[in-house]
């Protein structure tokens, strides 16, 4: 079996898997019942500012008969007393001193605050912090949470505070409801932080209910923003995990990150991983669930590593950022096209009228011959020269393998937008320079 | 109906009476219809709704139940087809729209009965209108018979603007939905139901009106702007052998009958039954004699297990039954003084293929002998209507095989008034319901087109379903 112990900047912890600050940590109870079960961390749900909660808390996305693509709350942090919290956190991290144990805290924007919760949590004896800079609802009003995550400055002042103090590791943990995740996280480091996590929840409003017009979920006839998660927002995180991880600042720091948004299965971590995260944390699939999909996790993430010939968790973490790109560094010649496999063709013609509706109408429906006979179903054929290679029929057809993206030699210049921009730049500004080049190229636009 | 839908819950022994006779498959409840509807792949030109005879847009009212649209979803079935709460239950959906289903191969086909049914029971129990009368465009038509081809065609008829009447010789409407589909695949109500909603278009239909004896042709002939037949067959033909007449020999069609009209605990069923046929008539009456609780049931037929022509979802039925199957086997005397004591059989062996290429059956000498039983029921195949195509060729219809000739394109006969349509022109084919309703929007649509001079809004759905449905 692989080795997937991580050490997150002194954090040690048995494998990535750890409990998001959420619903799922909020007690002795259920942090010491998920370590049982295998978790390797857990983030203790949030402490610091006494709080009231509302109900109803969640809503969901179901799709097409499966439950909860998508989760959202207004759930506020710990409810509970401050006093209860560090009690069961030092008790927790007594009985499973081998599993990290790291508690996510947030006060009010004072120096004072800051520094007496993180020298409070200290004595617990926990692993470290998570500064909660990104819960976009309840707290942010009251000038927490997302108010300073949204902030560089404030990141970068309040996470100077606590590492004025704190002697164990403190892990920022990012808002993705900015326009640039990179601009707090640079602030983070330039604050000293030693890691960062990174997506907290998407500002969200769930629905609206079509008898009572309520908003989704519904707080007594209202209803508001609250923070979206699960399976919903993981391309969302994948790319500001991306985008952070790739960032020369954070790079040249060597910060380790935390992983999470979507992450429901070892498939989802390992793609985590794979663009720089070395832990994970999961919320959305234990609230489903429970703790149990854990034991899962930590057999399929081994058994792939076993398959892959991969010892250790940091032979893979990162591996794929460096094909994280940018569209002006892309192969502009790079040309696929579709081909439709007609054994495997159930003929539902769902990829006909992709591309005839909504593509480039290069997809036929012909009568073939097979074997000397007539098919009696139409066959989708795909028109090649005129085929763009956008994929999309590949993406409808519910065949596994059925409609391939090949790769084809149209003997086009393999040059990317941001050379053609610097060697050609006439190109790139006149439409009639760009027919011109296309016809160079061997380029068709039909 | 398909083998792969959900089994029963209960063994019917652990049933009562009552309970035996409810409909077989329980309807599906919202969320096993919305999680059944989303698996359909939407198919674009799909081959389910080619096979339908009625070209139901089978895709369309699918997604239509997923989105929650479930009134949607019923007219989108209905305006290809008025009779869509039958067809959703005695559809042979294996043989049509759940086997031309992209699913089918590796996958489940998509459940199209189960689900239409769902949308039908929906409009039923809401009592959702959906067309209304046409404009009266001043024609009156006959229709004679309240079948499935009848009706259909009425309801089209009267949604075109036309004033319609339709002549029942039975006391209820509805033909073989009402009288001849097993209780358990379709229960009286909703029968009555689709004829209410065909009357409440403005058709006028007239129960125990004999055609031919009650009212003349020539008078309809005369008084009409044009006649649309659809009686349907008969009842079964006689076996032509000994003791044919002795009491406890039933008439097949009489014995559903029975169960669609009487209470189910004055039926009389035998202890042991034969039933005589294989077709899907005969699989119907063997599994009702169960459900009644015949303790021996065995179904008699001269050819082999290949060449029966009850559906193979059928049979399988039977056989989870307990129905017994004795094949290779004929009949040639009911046995009997003053009732029924047992069926006199001879064993049979296969020939060389007849012209329909069904191998001959040829008796096997000295191969008599008796099998105890107290009732036969008979069910193979049903008679024509001579006597009306008789009358009816006075006024130059055609016929073929005692079947109504039509243009396959319009079901008009040799008559330029009289069109036909269901089982009673279908020489060639399966008959079945769909067909019957597909014959009458054929009709309705010709009809139109002959005295209105223009094309039937309802155009997109009419193709001819005359040849061979397979």
């Amino acid at each position: 079996m692989a080795n997937l112990e991580i050490d997150f900047c002194g954090i040690k912890s048995p494998n990535p898997f750890w409990l998001a600050s959420a619903p799922p940590a909020n007690s002795a109870y259920q942090v010491q019942k998920a370590f049982s079960e295998g978790w390797g961390g857990a983030v203790w749900k949030t402490i610091g500012a006494p709080v009231l909660n509302v109900s109803n808390r969640y809503g969901t996305i179901d799709y097409k008969g499966s439950k909860i693509i998508g989760l959202n709350n207004v759930e506020l942090i710990s409810d509970r007393p401050i006093e209860l919290n560090l009690r069961e956190i030092a008790e927790t991290k007594r009985n499973f001193p081998n599993n990290a144990v790291i508690v996510s805290v947030m006060v009010e924007s004072k120096k004072e605050a800051w520094q007496e919760v993180v020298k409070r949590v200290e004595e617990t004896g926990a692993d470290g912090f998570e500064l909660n800079f990104g819960c976009p609802h309840g707290m942010s009003e009251r000038g927490m949470g997302a108010a300073m995550g949204q902030v560089p400055d404030y990141t970068c002042m309040v996470t100077e505070w606590v590492m004025e103090v704190a002697t164990k590791p403190v892990i920022v943990k990012l808002t993705p409801n900015v326009t640039d995740i990179v601009q707090p996280a640079r602030a983070a480091v330039r604050g000293r932080a030693s890691a960062l996590s990174l997506i907290n929840t998407v500002n969200s409003i769930m629905g609206v209910d079509l008898d009572s017009f309520e908003i989704k979920p519904n707080v007594g006839g209202k209803g508001g923003h609250g923070g979206y998660a699960g399976q919903a927002v993981k391309p969302i995180a994948l790319h500001l995990l991306s985008a952070v991880a790739s960032d020369l600042e954070v790079q040249k720091a060597r910060l380790p990150i935390s992983g999470m948004g979507g992450v429901e299965t070892w498939r989802d971590a390992v793609e985590f991983m794979l663009l720089g995260a070395t832990s994970v944390q999961v919320c959305t699939a234990v609230m489903h669930w429970g703790f149990r999909i854990v034991d899962d996790m930590i057999e399929g993430m081994s058994n792939w590593m076993d398959d892959k010939g991969f010892l250790t968790v940091y032979d893979f973490i990162g591996k794929s950022l460096p094909r994280i790109s940018n569209f002006g560094d892309f192969d502009l010649g790079f040309q696929t096209t579709a081909r439709i496999n007609p054994d495997k063709c159930i003929h539902c013609n769902l990829c006909y009228i992709a591309c005839n509706d909504a593509a480039h109408q290069c997809i036929d429906m012909k009568s073939l011959q097979l074997n000397g006979e007539t098919m009696t179903a139409l066959q989708p054929v795909v028109r090649e020269e005129d085929c763009v290679g956008c994929a999309l029929c590949s993406r409808v057809c519910p065949v596994d393998d059925c409609i391939s993206m090949v790769e084809i030699d149209t003997g086009r210049p393999h040059i990317t937008w941001n050379e053609l921009s610097k060697s050609r730049p006439d190109v790139v500004s006149d439409w009639d320079k760009m027919e011109q080049y296309r016809k160079e190229a061997n380029i068709h636009i039909h | 109906m398909a083998e792969h839908y959900k089994p029963v819950k209960y063994k019917a022994w652990e049933l009562n009476l009552e309970e035996r006779f409810q409909e077989y498959h329980p309807p599906l409840s919202e969320r096993e219809a919305v999680l059944e509807a989303n698996r359909c792949l939407y198919c674009h030109d799909a081959p389910c709704m080619v096979a339908c005879p009625t070209h139901i847009d089978i895709p369309t009212f699918i997604k239509k139940i997923s989105t929650g649209n479930v009134k949607g979803s019923a007219k989108t079935i209905l305006e290809a087809n008025l009779l869509g709460a039958t067809c959703s239950r005695v559809c042979p959906v294996e043989e049509l729209c759940e086997g031309a289903c992209v699913m089918k191969h590796d996958h489940k086909p998509i459940m199209i009965g189960r689900l239409q049914r769902y949308a039908m029971d929906y409009a039923a129990e809401k009592n959702i209108k959906f067309f209304q009368a046409g404009k009266a465009n001043g024609y009156k038509v006959a229709v004679i018979g309240s079948g499935p081809a009848g009706l259909s065609c009425a309801g089209e008829l009267a949604k075109l603007g036309f004033d319609v009447t339709c002549f029942e010789k039975k006391e209820m409407a509805g033909g073989l939905s009402t009288y001849g589909i097993v209780v358990f695949r379709e229960p009286v109500e909703v029968s009555l139901a689709e004829v209410k909603r065909i009357e409440d278009l403005g058709v006028k239909v007239k129960t125990g009106v004999n055609v031919g004896v009650d009212i003349k042709f020539e008078d309809l002939i005369e008084q009409y702007d044009a006649v649309f037949i659809g009686m349907g067959m008969g009842n079964v033909p006689d076996l032509s052998i000994p003791g044919e007449d002795i009491p406890g020999v039933l008439d097949g069609l009489d014995f559903i009958e029975e169960t669609k009209v009487k209470k189910l605990a004055d039926i009389k069923a035998g202890s042991r039954v034969c039933v005589i046929g294989a077709g899907n008539t005969g699989i119907d009456c063997a599994t009702i004699a169960r459900r009644l609780g015949s303790e021996r049931v065995t179904i008699v037929y001269r050819r082999s297990e290949a060449e029966m022509t009850a559906y193979h979802f059928e049979y399988q039925f039977a056989l989870g039954e307990g129905v017994s199957f004795m094949f290779l086997t004929q009949p040639v005397e009911v046995v009997g003084n003053g009732k029924v004591e047992g069926l006199k059989c001879i064993r049979m062996d296969l020939g060389a293929p007849d012209k329909s290429g069904r191998r001959v059956p040829e008796p096997v000498k000295g191969s008599e002998f008796v099998m105890p039983c107290d009732m036969v029921i008979k069910a193979i195949g049903q008679k024509k209507h001579k006597n009306v195509v008789d009358a009816l060729a006075k006024f130059g219809v055609k016929s073929e095989n005692g079947y109504v000739l039509v243009d396959s394109e319009t079901c008009r006969s040799a008559h330029p008034k009289i069109f036909a349509g269901g089982d009673c022109i279908r020489n060639k084919g399966e008959a079945s319901t769909v067909a019957a309703v597909q014959d009458g929007k054929i009709a309705a649509a010709a009809i139109y087109k002959q005295l209105v001079g223009a094309t039937s809004p309802n155009e997109k759905h009419i193709e001819p379903v005359l040849s061979p449905v397979k």
